[in-house]
C-alpha cells in the first residue's frame, strides 16, 4: 500500500533533482568532494605525510621523476600542493561555519525582534561594513598573531555582514506570515519559531552563502600570506604563490603554476556550484 | 516625506556610524593590539625607555581621551604625524592621492565601459552558448588569485617582454604613463569578471519585466529594447553599484601599489602595516570608513532621485 502512495517532493528534493540533472554541476560537486577527500587523507597522515622531505636538488624543474618540480629546499612541489589542500579546505570550512553562525544568529534576532535590538544590530553591521575589509583583516590578524588561527578568525569575523543583511531581510518578510502565526497560536515560543519554523524556510540563503564564502576564504588566504599574516610551518597555496615573488625572476614557475592551478579548479567549482545552488533553491530565479 | 527631509534624516544617521567606526578602530589599535612601543624600540628596550615613548605618543592618557582623539581626528582630518617617518599624515595623504588616482581612474572607466558593453552583449544572447561561455570565462577569471595576475603580469609582460616598466613611478603627466599601464590593465582584468556577472543579472532582471513585453508587442526591435529600455533601467542599479567604488579610487589598491612601487595611499598603508605605524593605519581606516559612509548616503539619495518607485520611509 505504502509504495503506491504519491509523496510530492520537497523544495530540497526538487533542488537536488535540478542539481544532478546538470552535468557541469555534477562535475563541480565531484571536484569539491575529491578535494575534501584529499584534505581528509592528508590531515589523517595517510598521504603526503613526508612532504617536508628533501627528494632532490633545489629548484629541479618538472620532469618525469619530479612531477611538478622541486622547491628551494628540494621538496616535492606536488606533495606540497596536495598538503596545502588541507589548509585551504579547513580555512574554507571554518570561516564558512563562523560566518554562518554569526550571520544567522545576529540576522535572525535582528529581523525577528525588530525594535531597539534591530536598530543596534543594524548600526553594528553598518559600522563593521564601513571599515574597509582589508583593514579589519589586518587588524584581527595583528591581534591574534600570525598563524592559522589568525586566518580563521580574521576571515570569519569579517565576512558575516552579507549573510546578516540577507537573513535579516528574510526574517522581516517571514515573521508575520500565516505559518508563523499558526505556530504562535499553538503556543510556540520565540526560540522555536525562529529555529524550527522560519529558519528552515530561509536556509537556502545560508547554503548559497556558505558555498561562496568557502571559495572567497580560499582566495583571501593568499592575500593574508602575502601580508605575512598567513599560515606558518605547513604549506598553503597562499605561501606557495607568495614564494613565487622571488622565484619567477629566475624562471622557476612551477610552484606558482601548481598552486594556482590547484586553487583555480576548486574555487571555480565552488563558484559554479554556488550559482547552481542559487538557481536550484531560489524559485524567483527560475527560468533565467 | 520630502526629499530634503529624507536627506537630512539620512545624514543624521551618519553620526552614530562615524562614532562606531571610530570606536572600532580605537578598540583595535588602542585597546587590544600589542604595545606598539615594543616593535618600535626592539626587544632590548628598558622599562624607562618604553614609558617615555608611551608618554610621548600619548598612550598613557586615559582611554576615553584616546577615543575622543580618534573622533576628533576623524572630524578635523588632523591625524598627527607618522611614527616612522615623522611626516604630517594629512600631507602624506595629499601626496599619495594623486598617484593612486592615476591608476584607479583610468581603470575605473575602462572596466566600466568594457563590463557594460560585455554584459549588454551577453544579455542580448542570453541562454545561448556565447552567454554561457562568457559567464564561464568571467567566473574562471575570478577564480584566480589577484596576486597571480600581478606576479605573472609583472614577470611576463614587464620583465620578459619589456612592454612596460617593472615598477616605479615618476610624477607629472605624461611621465607616469609607462608606470601605470600594467597596473591599469591588471585592475581592469580583476574588475571585469564580477562586474559583468552582476550587470548581467541586473539586465536579465529587467528583460523579464512587463514593460519589455509591452515594448516588444508594440513591435520595437530587440536592439531598441536593449539600448533604450533595458540599459536605461539597468543603469539605476549599475550606477548605485559603481558609486560605492568611488572612495576606493582615491585609496588605491594595497597589493597593486606595493608591487609596482606606486607611491599611492594603498602603498603607504601597507608600509604602515609592516612597520606598525599605528597613526597612519588608523588615519587610512578612519578615512576610508567615512568615505564609505558618505558614499552610501549618496547612493541612497541617488536611488530615490532616479527611481520614483522607491518609497521614502
Amino acid at each position: 500500500m505504502a509504495s503506491n502512495q504519491q509523496t510530492s517532493k520537497s523544495l530540497w528534493g526538487h533542488a537536488w533533482d535540478s542539481l544532478v540533472s546538470d552535468k557541469l554541476t555534477v562535475v563541480c560537486m565531484s571536484i569539491v568532494f575529491f578535494y575534501a577527500l584529499v584534505a581528509l587523507l592528508s590531515a589523517t597522515g595517510l598521504i603526503v605525510s613526508d612532504w617536508s622531505k628533501e627528494v632532490g636538488p633545489s629548484y629541479a624543474p618538472p620532469s618525469s621523476e619530479y612531477l611538478f618540480g622541486l622547491d628551494i629546499f628540494g621538496r616535492s612541489v606536488f606533495a606540497k600542493t596536495v598538503k596545502a589542500t588541507e589548509i585551504a579546505m579547513s580555512v574554507g570550512l571554518v570561516t564558512g561555519i563562523l560566518t554562518v553562525i554569526i550571520g544567522v544568529t545576529l540576522g535572525s534576532i535582528s529581523g525577528y525582534y525588530g525594535g531597539k535590538i534591530d536598530e543596534f544590530l543594524v548600526w553594528f553591521y553598518t559600522t563593521v561594513s564601513s571599515v574597509p575589509y582589508i583593514m579589519l583583516l589586518i587588524s584581527i590578524a595583528f591581534i591574534v598573531g600570525k598563524g592559522i588561527l589568525a586566518v580563521y578568525l580574521s576571515l570569519g569575523l569579517t565576512s558575516w555582514t552579507g549573510l546578516f543583511r540577507l537573513i535579516r531581510g528574510e526574517f522581516i518578510r517571514h515573521k508575520d506570515r500565516e505559518y508563523v502565526q499558526a505556530a504562535t497560536a499553538i503556543g510556540g515560543g520565540d526560540f522555536r519559531k525562529i529555529f524550527k519554523h522560519i529558519l528552515p524556510n530561509v536556509f537556502h540563503i545560508v547554503i548559497i552563502n556558505f558555498s561562496l564564502q568557502f571559495q572567497f576564504a580560499i582566495k583571501s588566504e593568499v592575500i593574508l600570506s602575502y601580508l605575512g599574516l598567513g599560515v606558518q610551518g605547513v604549506p598553503s597555496w597562499g605561501t606557495m604563490i607568495n614564494d613565487a615573488k622571488l622565484e619567477l625572476a629566475r624562471g622557476n614557475w612551477w610552484q606558482l603554476a601548481a598552486a594556482t592551478a590547484a586553487m583555480l579548479v576548486v574555487v571555480l567549482a565552488f563558484n559554479i556550484l554556488g550559482d547552481a545552488l542559487r538557481d536550484a533553491l531560489d524559485p524567483k530565479l527560475k527560468g533565467k | 516625506m520630502s526629499l530634503s527631509a529624507y536627506v537630512i534624516r539620512r545624514l543624521f544617521y551618519v553620526i552614530p556610524v562615524i562614532l562606531g567606526v571610530c570606536f572600532l578602530i580605537f578598540i583595535i589599535f588602542n585597546v587590544v593590539s600589542p604595545d606598539p612601543t615594543i616593535s618600535m624600540l626592539g626587544k632590548h628596550a628598558t622599562k624607562a625607555q618604553v614609558l617615555e615613548l608611551r608618554e610621548a605618543l600619548g598612550l598613557n592618557r586615559p582611554l576615553y581621551m584616546q577615543y575622543v582623539d580618534t573622533v576628533k581626528s576623524a572630524l578635523t582630518f588632523d591625524f598627527g604625524r607618522s611614527w616612522s617617518t615623522k611626516q604630517e599624515i594629512s600631507e602624506m595623504i595629499k601626496q599619495g592621492a594623486i598617484p593612486s588616482i592615476t591608476v584607479t581612474f583610468p581603470a575605473f572607466f575602462l572596466s566600466f565601459i568594457i563590463s557594460v558593453a560585455l554584459s549588454l552583449f551577453v544579455a542580448f544572447y542570453r541562454g545561448g552558448m556565447l552567454d554561457k561561455s562568457i559567464v564561464f570565462v568571467c567566473v574562471a577569471l575570478m577564480s584566480i588569485s589577484s596576486l597571480v595576475y600581478i606576479l605573472v603580469g609583472q614577470w611576463f609582460f614587464a620583465f620578459k617582454l619589456g612592454l612596460f616598466e617593472i615598477s616605479g613611478y615618476e610624477e607629472g603627466f605624461p611621465y607616469f604613463i609607462p608606470y601605470v599601464m600594467l597596473p591599469i590593465v591588471i585592475t581592469v582584468i580583476l574588475g571585469v569578471g564580477p562586474d559583468v556577472r552582476f550587470y548581467r543579472t541586473v539586465m536579465l532582471d529587467e528583460i523579464y519585466q512587463d514593460y519589455v513585453r509591452t515594448a516588444r508587442s508594440k513591435g520595437l526591435g530587440e536592439k531598441t529594447i536593449m539600448f533604450k529600455h533595458v540599459l536605461k533601467n539597468a543603469m539605476v542599479s549599475i550606477i548605485t553599484y559603481v558609486v560605492l567604488r568611488i572612495p576606493f579610487l582615491i585609496l588605491g589598491s594595497l597589493l597593486i601599489e606595493s608591487f609596482f612601487g606606486i607611491p599611492g595611499l594603498g602603498g603607504i598603508t601597507l608600509k604602515a602595516v609592516n612597520s606598525s605605524d599605528f597613526p597612519v593605519i588608523k588615519a587610512m581606516a578612519v578615512l576610508s570608513g567615512i568615505a564609505t559612509i558618505i558614499f552610501n548616503v549618496i547612493t541612497d539619495v541617488l536611488y530615490v532621485v532616479v527611481d520614483p518607485r522607491v518609497k521614502l520611509e
